[in-house]
């Protein structure tokens, strides 16, 4: 599914080179859950944006479902995006003039989806995420919590193949967090690729593969999610 | 996207900030509507001017003593310069053609008049009979100047409705002597109030027999001859009859100018065109204004909404969506502000014909249209650039802004 071959990503910083993701090799399947931990500035997040196509890298290659996306133009990584990848963000960034249900249709509304058919799908992702009754409420009226349960929404309403979240329950308290890292685990048991950042290590020790980086290289990895190979 | 979705949501985008909103509608609205107001204006000077000509009447011929070389009308039009003198004879014999409904001969001068201890100094012509009709005037009271013959010297006189106002007050004028210079002449008629003319006000001037002013003034020469022709068709067969006859009693010289009122009309016609013209393009300045400052405001806006920018990114939106987004925005922003613009300068220029009813104020289709099309492109030109830049935002650093 997610296939990266010697990536590399360097940063400039006035004079020096900073190497981000130094030689990274990595293979993650369908339907795996697998958390990103590490130190801060240990590439983690520099990680997830290559895999969500938010970043291009230096050098390497990455497949995308077998089909190399580093060659990809703007558009069509933008098209990718739009179509396989879903993210959840730590701090939620909801649009805060639109309602709950006009946040989730926007994916929709950019894929040129006809109204009817969006109206009805967000209404359903709305309703699987026990969030009808608070559908026409502007995100200022929402609790942390819902809030983040309307992101995982939208960034679930395209129904992608891969969920890229970064530190979601970092801005919540315990419960809302515990609440969200369900509501994720339960759509990977549906079948959708997780990946999480996170610095919380109670949170990463629930993936089922756990992938440690350190200095922008990959210290350790569980391997593939042995869960998912059983299932299989 | 469909072209729905993108209305809506630029329409939410400038929801969402009311005064960044507001203030460029109202930079494009007092451009737009400065473009009508000025150019309202200047087709209502126009207008009027043209109004003025015609109610000389349509039909008239104006002969000036000495030449001009080029048609219509030059600085020494109005200047009356004299190289040979324009005579009452040379009026007489203009009325020897068949096409001549009427003529005026016209000598203006400037003389004190006084009664019972009042006095001022009022602008006076000396012309006939006809002239009240020549010049479409109108009498309010007692009768105009006698139909005799010109050359008749008669101590009579009709005055303009303030010269009698200042001069009698609440008295009757009719019968009354008044003295003009050196001379005693009796008030006959009143003018009407409504009477102006181009450049006179003619209810400020006094009214005598041509001959009488030639006394007055001690000259023999005219100022002008105004020659009314019975049918429009016949205009150019009395112009050169008249050029023919006054060649013939001047010696063989062609040495006056006959000017018509269709050319008078035209020039100032183009005069007060060009002038619209050029209050329009002026205002048009303002629209450029406008649009410099809707760039600058969709800038800062890029920079407010830089995480919207990145979310929509990694939400799928392709460069090209993030620019017709901002341009959308900005085409509703320039349609909005240049719709409010109309209607306040309609308002503006309905306030004006209220207060100046003289001055037909109403800005030009023309001038209405290209007000609207150059604010929207504009205001669409000048987003290009913030919109393109909010295209090459990096999504990355865009998201981790606030």
């Amino acid at each position: 599914m997610i296939e990266f071959r010697e990536v590399n990503r360097d940063f400039q910083v006035g004079d020096q080179v900073v190497h981000a993701l130094d030689t990274i090799n990595l293979n993650i399947a369908a339907g795996e859950y697998a958390s990103i931990m590490g130190p801060s500035g240990s590439g983690k997040s520099t990680l997830l944006n290559l895999i969500g196509l938010l970043d291009r890298a230096t050098a390497g290659h990455y497949l995308l479902n077998g089909e190399d996306v580093t060659t990809l133009s703007d558009t069509q990584q933008a098209q990718t995006r739009n179509q396989q990848i879903g993210f959840v963000f730590q701090a939620f960034h909801l649009v805060p003039r639109l309602t709950a249900a006009g946040n989730v249709e926007l994916p929709l509304i950019l894929a040129g989806m006809p109204v009817e058919e969006r109206r009805e799908r967000v209404a359903q992702t709305l309703e699987a995420l026990n969030l009808t009754d608070r559908a026409h409420h502007k995100p200022e009226q929402l609790s942390g919590g819902q809030r983040q349960r309307v992101a995982i929404a939208r960034a679930t309403v395209t129904e992608p193949k891969v969920l890229l979240a970064d530190e979601p329950t970092g801005n919540l308290d315990h419960r809302s967090g515990r609440d969200v890292v369900e509501i994720l685990e339960g759509l990977n048991r549906r079948g959708i690729t997780l990946l999480v950042v996170t610095h919380d290590a109670e949170l990463g020790e629930r993936a089922r593969r756990r992938i440690l980086m350190r200095d922008g290289r990959i210290e350790s990895d569980t391997g593939p999610d042995s869960e998912r190979h059983a299932q299989q | 996207m469909h072209s729905n979705d993108v209305s809506r949501f630029a329409w939410g985008a400038l929801r969402g900030y009311p005064t960044r909103t507001l203030l460029m509608l109202v930079a494009m609205a007092i451009g737009v509507a400065a473009v009508v107001v000025l150019t309202a204006l200047g087709e209502g000077a126009r207008r009027y001017v043209v109004g003025e000509f015609t109610s000389l009447g349509s039909n008239l011929i104006i002969v000036l003593p000495g030449r001009s070389e080029t048609a219509g009308v030059n600085p020494s039009t109005f200047m009356g310069e004299t190289p040979r003198d324009l005579t009452l004879a040379d009026a007489q014999a203009l009325t020897r053609n068949r096409n001549v409904e009427r003529i005026a001969p016209l000598n203006v001068g400037a003389a004190d008049i006084s009664w019972q201890g009042r006095q001022r100094e009022v602008t006076i012509i000396g012309t006939n009979h006809d002239m009240l009709a020549v010049r479409n005037w109108e009498l309010g009271l007692g009768e105009f100047l006698p139909d005799t013959d010109l050359e008749l010297a008669s101590p009579v006189c009709v005055i303009g409705s303030t010269i009698r106002d200042e001069l009698f007050g609440a008295r009757r004028a009719i019968g009354e002597w008044v003295r003009i210079g050196d001379r005693r002449f009796r008030v006959i008629g009143v003018l009407a109030s409504e009477g102006r003319s181009i450049g006179v006000d003619v209810q400020e001037t006094v009214l005598i027999p041509v001959a009488s002013a030639q006394q007055l003034f001690n000259t023999p020469s005219l100022f002008r001859i105004l020659v009314e022709v019975k049918s429009r068709d016949a205009i150019t067969q009395v112009q050169q009859f008249i050029i023919r006859t006054l060649r013939e009693r001047h010696q063989g010289e062609e040495d006056v100018t006959v000017i018509t009122q269709d050319a008078v009309l035209a020039t100032f016609d183009r005069i007060f065109s060009a002038l619209t013209y050029a209050m329009g393009g002026m205002a048009a300045i303002s629209l450029l204004v406008a649009g410099i400052l809707i760039m600058n405001v969709m800038l800062v806006a890029i920079s407010q909404r830089t995480s919207e920018i990145g979310l929509l990114k990694a939400l799928g939106a392709a460069p090209q969506q993030i620019v017709i987004l901002f341009l959308s925005e900005a085409l509703l922003l320039s349609v909005l502000g240049a719709s409010l613009g109309l209607l306040l300068g309609q308002l503006a220029t309905g306030v004006l014909r209220q207060v100046f009813p003289a001055l037909p104020a109403q800005a030009p289709l023309w001038a209405v249209i290209m007000a609207l099309l150059v604010a929207v492109v504009t205001g669409v030109l000048f987003s290009l650039l913030p919109a393109r830049r909010a295209a090459r935002l990096d999504p990355v650093l865009a998201l981790s802004r606030r």
